[in-house]
């Protein structure tokens, strides 16, 4: 499904990714994990397609198609979907105008008509019940005053409404309680299937407990330097990054 | 510019106008080496030979400018065409509340007292501009709501210009005095019909009594030929509460003259705007708010996103007294430009001389937020869509304040219309 290939990219002359490879097929879950300032999260914006990045060498695949000058809104239309670390506030945008926004912009790229509005409804309805999100919640105006919890939640609640075909979430534990990330990894889990992808991108081991990999990787200057099963964030777990970097040294 | 001779000497505001029209004559139109009027030039309207008084009558049919109208809801209206007033077009009322004519006002007896209490009062006797209109102005709205009435629906001020005149300068003046415990919703346009010049000179008088509410609402919407001077003058006492909303999504040059005046106590003010400009439109916000006595607050927030030549001037003067003590004064005003031919000047001007007093003020000239705008990129929304989301989003705080839904409504389609969107979704 996700082929990159050598990938080279950065801001304004520093290069920040050194040569990534990495794919992702239809069914599996991917971890990237990695200390901070090894590139994860700008791996994630340049799979989704932030123009302030360069690509400067290599490519991204996404079913045999070339990603390279397609926007984000086109990737997303694609069925790439990236969980923000940081979602934006919108003032004045509700949570539901702005998902019938956000789908109806996707089906029209696909030469559809707008959804109608009471399968609109019920899929709202579906989602929100699958990540135990409150009606109310629905008509606030897009993370305006949520809570770090809930506005993760909200993220994977367009996730699910959006049904991508590969799904990037990008520190998606990070500001959540236990609880709350019970609620986000089992919503992730009910959308997998064997036509999708997920990469999950985190500092820590404790959400992949709950969306349990098929492959963790571990990101390092901006390059891949230990690729393993879901063992290997264990024992990341156990003996930190500083292992991994003397085992570069060395 | 040529100002015929039309001056009836009899008239109750005879020397008040005499008074006005020497002040005028003094000082003539304001200059751009004056400070108040550094980045906004009338030379060019000076340049066009307006006609004052229209020679003829003319008519419009509701069907044709039924757009122009908050036509979702019941409204009284108060409708000039060229400067005259339109009966057809209007619904006035003398039931329990005077919603009618200046001219009316001017002339019937019964009003006399209403007058010499209030007409020109608030008003500056200095303003050339404010002279001129009051030396010349012959019509306008004159509402009076008497004490603890409130009308059964909001008045909408409409002046209409049609070009059948080649230019236009319209004068119009309207008094409000709303009583102690009443309440009153007004919505105020100026509309033109053609492509030939206008030029408003618009002065209002506002007085707001002991605890009256009031709520006014500007929607300056106009075509590229027509320009506004707006002079507004408000007069509040205590535990009074007024509301001015401006939408300035268009026109030639437009100039907001909002002055609040706090005669009293826990008096609460509220100026509030979204301006919008492309081409090579002008809006210029000058906003004034003198407290005068302790205990009050006044909030300032302007909201401006300018492209392609437009220019905008935001200068917000507050004024403390020094027996204004425990004055909250809050004063905002944030800019977007989207081209880099767009430019704003933005200046508050505080004069404190109390010492017991909380004075906020900021000012913000920006570009959106290009992290915000990959956010709902990645979401599926084309960048053109997601700018303008942003933009809505920016200017959204100063509509949630507008307490007529459907005006609200209104709005929000002008703002998505002048964004050149349509979100699929009423805002």
């Amino acid at each position: 499904m996700l082929k990159i290939m050598n990938l080279h990219a950065g801001v304004e002359g520093n290069e920040i990714l050194n040569g990534i490879n990495l794919e992702v097929k239809a069914g599996e879950v991917h971890a990237i994990m990695g200390p901070n300032g090894s590139g994860k999260s700008t791996l994630a914006s340049v799979i989704a397609g932030k123009e302030e990045f360069e690509v400067t060498e290599g490519a991204i695949e996404l079913d045999g198609e070339d990603l390279d000058d397609t926007s984000p809104e086109e990737r997303a239309h694609k069925g790439i979907f990236l969980s923000f670390q940081y979602p934006v506030e919108i003032p004045g945008v509700s949570v539901t105008n702005f998902m019938k926004t956000a789908i109806n912009e996707s089906r029209k790229a696909r030469g559809l008509d707008d959804m109608p509005a009471n399968q609109m409804l019920k899929l709202i309805r579906e989602k929100s019940e699958l990540l135990e999100i409150d009606r109310k919640f629905l008509s606030r105006s897009l993370n305006e005053g949520f809570s770090g919890g809930e506005k993760k939640r909200n993220e994977i609640f367009q996730m699910a409404m959006l049904e991508p075909k590969l799904a990037i979430l990008d520190e998606t534990d990070s500001g959540l309680d236990i609880d709350a990330l019970r609620i986000v990894a089992n919503g992730v889990n009910k959308l997998k299937s064997k036509d999708n992808a997920v990469i999950v991108i985190t500092h820590y081991q404790r959400l992949l407990e709950y969306i349990v990999p098929d492959f963790v990787h571990v990101l390092h200057d901006g390059k891949i330097v230990k690729s393993g099963g879901k063992e290997l964030a264990l024992e990341l777990e156990e003996k930190g990054y500083d292992w991994i970097k003397q085992k570069i040294t060395v | 510019m040529m100002f015929e001779n039309n001056v009836d000497i009899d008239h109750p505001v005879h020397d008040l106008r005499t008074e006005a029209m020497k002040n005028f004559e003094l000082k003539g139109f304001p200059t751009k080496k004056e400070e108040a009027w550094k980045y906004t030039s009338l030379n060019s309207l000076q340049k066009v030979d307006f006609s004052i008084f229209p020679k003829q009558e003319n008519t419009l049919e509701y069907r044709d400018v039924k757009k122009y109208f908050i036509h979702e809801i019941d409204t009284y209206k108060i409708v000039f065409i060229d400067g005259i007033y339109s009966s057809n077009l209007s619904e006035t009322t003398h039931d329990g509340v005077d919603i009618c004519l200046m001219s009316s006002a001017l002339t019937k007896p019964m009003y006399k007292p209403v007058i010499d209490v209030y007409f020109n009062k608030t008003a500056s006797k200095d303003d050339s501009l404010t002279s001129l209109n009051t030396a010349f102005s012959r019509e306008g709205a004159f509402i009076y709501i008497y004490k603890n009435k409130m009308p059964k629906k909001p008045v909408e001020i409409i002046h209409f210009a049609t070009g059948n005149e080649s230019t236009l300068m319209l004068q119009p003046r309207n008094l409000i005095v709303v009583e102690e415990n009443a309440e009153l919703q007004v919505i105020e346009r100026h509309q033109s019909l053609t492509s030939n010049e206008v030029l408003t000179n618009s002065v209002t008088e506002i007085f707001a009594a002991k605890n009256a509410i009031v709520d006014y609402y500007k929607v300056q919407n106009n075509v590229g030929t027509a320009s506004l001077i707006d002079n507004t003058y408000i007069d509040q006492k205590d535990k009074s509460v007024v509301k001015v909303h401006t939408f300035s999504f268009g026109g030639k040059l437009t100039r907001n003259n909002l002055n609040f005046y706090q005669n009293g106590e826990y008096i609460d003010s509220t100026m509030k705007g979204v301006t919008i400009l492309g081409e090579k439109q002008h809006v210029d916000h000058h906003t004034l708010v003198h407290h005068i006595e302790p205990n009050c607050e006044s909030h300032q927030d302007y909201k401006g996103i300018y492209g392609e030549n437009s220019t905008g001037v935001f200068n917000g003067k507050i004024i403390v007294d020094k027996i204004a003590q425990k004055t909250n004064a809050f004063q905002q005003n944030n800019n977007i430009l989207i081209s880099d031919k767009a430019t704003i000047n933005t200046k508050p001007q505080l004069e404190i001389f109390a010492d017991d007093v909380k004075c906020s003020h900021g000012c913000t000239i920006g570009q959106l937020d290009e992290e915000a705008l990959f956010y709902l990129q990645s979401r599926g929304i084309p960048k053109k869509e997601a700018r303008a989301l942003l933009m809505y989003a920016f200017a959204n705080n100063v509509l949630a304040s507008v307490r007529i839904p459907e005006l609200k409504t209104r709005i929000n389609k002008l703002i998505a219309k002048k964004l050149g969107v349509n979100l699929g979704f009423d805002l």
